[in-house]
């Protein structure tokens, strides 16, 4: 059976790739969706939190209601930052982030 | 407690009042209301003068270890006092009624006149210095808004600021001079004082200065050197203001107030001598100014100057009562003469000019001859009311100071040139205007004013009247020596008039120097445009390179610097920033967890 270490490691491994793509990919949109990606490494350790903490015979429900709000939030977050990235591209004609950089020194 | 010295203050201050609240609009009832007022307060002075002596007072501030009293003091100095400030001010209230009766802020003008005869009578009546203090300035506020009564005018704006700010100076030292008394006695009561003053074991130094800071106010009050300048100017107000402020009461508060509180003085040898030399350089400088003046009340003011200047060196001789003397034949004929030159320049249209007038014996007979009066007695001919009280300070300067007895003869001499001059050119000679060719004699509301006031300057200095006012006066020996002095020095005066001023048509003499009253105002307005532009200069130096230069530029400089620093992290990689930013947030976690 799956302990809480082994939840941990794949959020965290989820998390990295997440960050990894954020720090490495060129294409904005492919960065948005990495952002995505470390939101959902954070549900995905919550809720392994939420199963191995029991009180009571129950589950911590506490986790899980901070999942759901993560989960309102990033949708909304995604709804604003496409909109953003159309705009974008709408201005640029890019989604290339080096051509990104007008508001450098 | 008599209810008398408390009517005779506030009568005048209720009828301020009411005309500022009421009866404004209504300019003759104002008129009559101020009018009535002093009536009633010289009635009851009359009253109090043949009354006994009292020192009533109560708490009107009670601070624990020092208490501030409103009270009254009545003895002969006061009585004295009270008769000339009521008697001369009814005088002069009636003379107002004809002498402004086209003026547009009439009521402004009697309230202003109400308000000036509570402060003048509530100095004459206080017995302590805070009561007496407070009166001060209440007269300064008055004479500054009777000087500025034709506001509208800048040169009186001016002279309204000018008195008041050159009294202020004076009352700085007036105050002070109060701190130290009060400090080193633990009292500002006149009668506690008087006694204890002298067996308080002070130190001379100490005792000099105090009595040369209350000095100080009768500086800048009674207008002697080198606070003079502003009495001149003061010649702005209206004619009766003129008579009765800045001849016969206000400029006498000085001289009264050290006769008052003459004990602090008569301790300290080095104080007289000051008050002493001061009055006299004084009255030296001003009737030598007073000698080339063409304005009539320039030279009235000048010649107030002078008198008040040896009114304050008989103080400084150690005689107050022949200074208060002085003091009480000068109010009747020096008021006498400001009306008598109101009288002209109301007749004339408002010309002052002495060379623009003449031939105005026939026209104006009353004045003419009421003005012939207060002259002589001013110029100090027997038996005139001026003769026998500048008598009495020559006298006194012969027994203890033969070197200022010298001075006060010259003083004597010029005054009764200067009288000459001015009688001869204004009133004698052909008409030399086509304003003194239509002059007609004043109506009677100006003029009964003038024969009341020039019965006193008669009678006034014969002894049988004089000892009424001045009862403690031990009749000494006539002074042989003095009175023949004085008589040489008055026939000299009044021939030397005559010799250069008869027939002229215009000054035969010009000395600029006096002209230009020893350039004095000229040199106060450098001395004071100086001070004032080395401190903008300083002022703006600070302004400039600390306030500005360093505190607001430097501000905004450290946190220019700051931002130009920080723009080079702004290097416009999106994934630079969100590296710099996971490493920030490692950082913290390894801070928070591990470090701690």
């Amino acid at each position: 059976m799956a302990t809480l270490n082994d939840y941990l490691l794949v959020s965290g491994l989820l998390f990295t790739i997440g960050f990894a793509g954020v720090l490495l990919r060129r294409n904005i949109i492919i960065i948005f969706m990495a952002l995505e990606l470390m939101l959902n490494a954070a549900n995905l350790s919550l809720v392994g939190f939420s199963r191995f903490h029991v009180r009571a015979g129950l589950p911590d429900y506490n986790a899980q209601v901070l999942v759901f709000f993560i989960i309102t939030v990033a949708a909304a977050e995604v709804a604003v930052g496409l909109a953003v990235i159309v705009a974008l591209f709408r201005a640029k004609q890019t989604t290339h982030i080096e051509d990104l950089n007008s508001l450098k020194f | 407690m008599n209810p008398a010295p408390w009517i005779i203050l506030f009568a005048p201050l209720l009828a301020a009042a009411v005309i500022a609240i009421a009866t404004q609009p209504l300019k003759k009832l104002s008129s009559y209301l101020s009018v009535a007022a002093v009536a009633v307060s010289f009635f009851f002075s009359l009253l109090v003068f043949g009354s006994s002596d009292q020192d009533v007072s109560f708490n009107w501030i009670d601070l624990g270890s020092f208490q501030i009293r409103i009270g009254y003091m009545i003895d002969s100095f006061s009585k004295t006092m009270l008769f000339i400030v009521s008697g001369v001010g009814l005088v002069i209230h009636v003379y107002s009624l004809g002498y402004m009766h086209d003026d547009r802020g009439r009521s402004r003008y009697f309230a202003g006149l109400s308000l000036f005869m509570f402060s003048m009578l509530g100095i004459v009546l206080a017995n302590n210095f805070i009561m007496m203090f407070v009166f001060w300035e209440l007269v300064g506020v008055s004479s500054y808004i009777l000087i500025g009564h034709w506001f509208d005018r800048p040169s009186a704006a001016d002279a309204a600021n000018k008195a008041l700010i050159v009294n202020r100076i004076g009352d700085f030292g007036f105050m002070l001079g109060i701190l130290m008394v009060w400090s080193a006695s633990g009292t500002v009561m006149f009668d506690e004082l008087s006694s204890k003053w002298t067996t308080l074991g002070l130190s001379a130094g100490y005792t000099t200065i105090a009595a040369l800071l209350i000095f100080c106010g009768a500086v800048g009050k009674s207008a002697q050197f080198p606070l003079h300048v502003w009495l001149p100017d003061a010649m702005e107000g209206p004619t009766p203001v003129s008579a009765l402020i800045h001849a016969a009461t206000m400029v006498a508060a000085g001289v009264y107030m050290l006769a008052r509180v003459f004990f602090l003085f008569s301790g300290s040898a080095g104080a007289l001598t000051v008050v002493l030399w001061i009055g006299l350089i004084t009255s030296l400088l001003a009737a030598l100014m007073a000698t080339q003046q063409d304005d009539i009340k320039r030279i009235l003011a000048y010649s107030t100057l002078s008198q008040l200047g040896l009114m304050v060196s008989a103080i400084g001789l150690g005689v107050p009562v022949a200074a208060l003397f002085h003091l009480f034949t000068h109010a009747f004929f020096k008021a006498l003469l400001f009306l008598g030159a109101g009288s002209v320049i109301h007749s004339l249209h408002n010309e002052q000019n002495i060379w623009q007038m003449g031939g105005l014996q026939k026209k104006m007979p009353i004045t003419f001859w009421t003005f012939l009066i207060a002259t002589l007695a001013l110029a100090g001919c027997p038996p005139l009311a001026g003769f026998w009280s500048k008598d009495g300070i020559v006298a006194a300067a012969f027994e203890h100071n033969p070197a200022s007895a010298l001075v006060i003869s010259v003083i004597n001499f010029f005054t009764a040139f200067y009288m000459t001059r001015l009688f001869l050119v204004a009133f004698l000679g052909p008409a030399r205007s086509e304003g003194a060719n239509h002059a007609h004699e004043s109506p009677p509301v100006m003029t009964v004013p003038l024969v009341l006031l020039a019965i006193p300057s008669l009678i006034a200095g014969l002894p049988l009247v004089s000892h009424l006012f001045f009862s403690e006066v031990e009749s000494s020996e006539p002074s042989i020596p003095a009175i023949a002095v004085s008589l040489a020095v008055f026939l000299g005066g009044t021939l030397a008039g005559f010799a250069l001023y008869r027939g002229k048509n215009s000054d035969p003499l010009d000395i600029p120097l006096f002209e230009n009253r020893f350039y004095i105002d000229q040199f106060y307005a450098g001395l004071v445009k100086w001070t004032q532009d080395s401190l903008a200069g300083i002022a703006a130096f600070v302004d400039r390179w600390i306030i500005d230069g360093g505190l607001v530029r430097g501000l905004g400089g450290t946190t220019w610097g700051f931002g130009f620093a920080l723009r080079f992290l702004q290097i416009g990689n999106l994934q630079a920033y969100a590296f710099l930013f996971g490493f920030g947030v490692v950082l913290l976690l390894y801070l928070i967890l591990f470090a701690s």
